[in-house]
């Protein structure tokens, strides 16, 4: 039999699922994405930096938003924000909108300061080579 | 899926009820995991900053590439995938602990505790291993003109660019020979300071699971009638695994 908690706060105690279907399959989707990501790191490791710079790019922007979905199932279900009602969803959900500013400038900030540096605040040409040396060998004794 | 019968047209903000519908405690657990996300971002973010801000940074496939046992194995993304699976099981037996104390079944919920609290425990016996290994590992780097042995820490980072053939030659070493120049001071101190802030939270996550397992065994939350607090464990545990899925991004994949 399902509990509920009476509390002042809740004027409609939410039916609780009688099985455990929708944990397990939330368990699958987060492995499966995991492994999809482990599977795009690697290929991008095993490239050996051969890709283009674009590519690269966009394989880890990709792996990005499948961490996000991740983030998805595990604070839906797993903590249970997808069962409460919208307005409790959106105080938690609209002050984290916050986060869209804060990723984009602080890393556009970061760009800007290495493509200062690299051309004295704009004063010269930046380096047509960038990596003086030539990158660690594969496989070397650590 | 739990559908609600909330009757459609409620009329939660004309007081008289809460807007939220949740009791105070579970509310503000959510605003604490609120700004302890903004906590974590704001580290995450910082170290984004400074990682974008240079022209060569580790290369996690190189620096996170050993196992326990397994020598000097090139295993990439091997035990960092372990570590990451071991959360999520973590997070599962959590919520089957939740789903337990729904049911009011106190076995169950013992149960699934303690194999929380074993996984854990697992998580940061690899958190522990992976930091020694890495303060511990011996690369060597040119500075100044000489080799130096370098371990990771926060004041020494060895996965800077290699040194080319030619100057080892110059210097008398072997062409073959591994040789790093130090990398950006700044890799040892986000790495230590975020996974270990992260594991800090994991161990007092074990520590806040203890308790609500000792609670459940003394009979407290069958005598409250609800498994309410087991919850609100749950929500903190849940908000570590969810933490380690971006430091698992930001430090390991990209």
């Amino acid at each position: 039999m399902s509990s509920h908690v009476s509390s002042p706060e809740i004027t409609h105690a939410p039916e609780h699922a009688s099985g455990t279907g929708r944990i397990w399959k939330t368990f699958w989707v987060l492995s499966i994405l995991t492994i999809i990501e482990l599977g795009l790191g690697y290929y991008l490791y095993s490239q050996h930096g051969g890709l283009s710079h674009g590519f690269t790019l966009a394989t880890k922007s990709l792996i990005g938003i499948l961490t996000l979905a991740k983030a998805y199932y595990i604070v839906s279900v797993f903590m249970h924000l997808g069962d409460e009602i919208r307005n409790f969803i959106m105080t938690i959900i609209v002050p984290l909108c916050l986060f869209i500013w804060f990723i984009v400038a602080f890393l556009w900030d970061g760009n800007s300061w290495k493509n200062l540096r690299n051309t004295d605040a704009g004063s010269r040409e930046a380096p047509k080579t960038e990596k003086v040396e030539h990158a660690p060998e594969q496989g070397a004794k650590h | 899926m739990s559908a609600t019968t909330i009757p459609s047209g409620t009329k939660w903000w004309n007081g008289g009820r809460s807007p939220f519908n949740i009791s105070y405690g579970k509310v503000m657990m959510w605003y604490f995991l609120m700004s302890d996300a903004f906590t974590f971002g704001a580290f995450l973010i910082s170290y984004g900053t400074i990682r974008f801000s240079v022209n060569h940074w580790a290369d996690p496939n190189q620096v996170f590439n050993a196992f326990p046992f397994a020598g000097h194995a090139n295993l990439p993304l091997a035990f960092v995938s372990l570590m990451t699976f071991i959360l999520i099981a973590s997070s599962v037996t959590m919520v089957l602990a939740v789903h337990e104390g729904h049911k009011m079944n106190r076995k169950g919920v013992e149960k699934y505790m303690i194999l929380t609290i074993i996984g854990g425990l697992a998580f940061l016996g690899c958190q522990a291993w992976e930091w020694t290994h890495m303060i511990t590992g011996e690369h060597k780097v040119l500075v100044n003109g000489a080799i130096e042995t370098w371990g990771t820490t926060v004041t020494h980072n060895p996965w800077g660019l290699a040194v080319s053939h030619e100057t080892l030659s110059k210097l008398g070493l072997a062409a073959n020979e591994h040789v790093t120049t130090p990398g950006p001071i700044a890799f040892g101190g986000y790495f230590f300071g975020i996974t270990g802030f992260h594991g800090f939270h994991v161990f007092s996550g074990v520590i806040i699971n203890l308790v609500m397992y000792i609670k459940t065994k003394l009979g407290h939350f069958d005598q409250r009638g609800h498994y309410e607090m087991i919850e609100k464990a749950g929500l903190y545990w849940h908000f570590v695994d969810l933490v380690w899925v971006f430091v698992f991004l930001c430090f390991y994949l990209v």
